[in-house]
């Protein structure tokens, strides 16, 4: 079992390391490397959607060897996540719309936030039942 | 719901660690189990009834109050 779940770990960080460094050449590739090729830009972007579908697939693959209260853990701390993106990103694009804050509202927040709400529950879940 | 879990895992000279491989779960859930914070599917109760060679109440004591 552990063997196993080394196996799905190792395989999903070596999917998300390639999936962020698919998203990073994306990203400054057409202003750094390739100069706004336009082909180029295409490939990459489509090698960093490909790269996070299989990343995608390394997680389920993961949380498809979870036992029932690893499950129950994540499961919780995925509702709450969710719950609590739906909910904060709501009102953060409602501040922008209504320029109660002085700056674009950016997805890049929300991503950061879904990260971190998801690590706190996931704390928070352990200790509760672990 | 209360258990006997470790009761019947050191009458067997098991450790959490064993116990897990046996059922296949992890030694954090034997332990989440046996400290009354989890509630084992039924599938894990029957695997356990059948390695402790008991029925599942004997060992498993559902309280009305506290699940309802």
């Amino acid at each position: 079992m552990i063997k196993e779940r080394k196996k799905h770990l190792k395989n999903l960080g070596l999917w998300t390391w390639s999936w962020v460094g698919t998203l990073a050449i994306a990203t400054f590739g057409p202003k750094f490397i390739w100069d706004d090729h336009t082909t180029l830009t295409t490939f990459a972007i489509i090698t960093n959607l490909a790269n996070g579908v299989l990343m995608i697939l390394a997680n389920r693959k993961l949380f498809n060897h979870y036992d029932e209260l690893e499950r129950k853990i994540h499961l919780e701390s995925l509702a709450l996540t969710l719950g609590l993106t739906v909910i904060v990103g709501l009102t953060y694009s409602l501040l922008d719309q209504t320029n109660l804050i002085p700056f674009d509202a950016e997805i890049g927040i929300i991503i950061g936030f879904v990260g971190l709400t998801y690590m706190i529950t996931l704390l928070i879940n352990r200790k509760r039942y672990l | 719901m209360k258990n006997k879990v470790r009761e019947l895992r050191k009458h067997k000279g098991l450790t959490q660690e064993q116990l897990a491989e046996v059922i296949g779960v992890s030694r954090q859930t034997i332990n989440a189990i046996e400290k009354e914070k989890f509630d084992p599917s039924l599938p894990t109760a029957f695997k356990m009834s059948k390695l402790f060679d008991l029925p599942i109440e004997d060992f498993f004591h559902f309280e009305e109050s506290h699940s309802m």
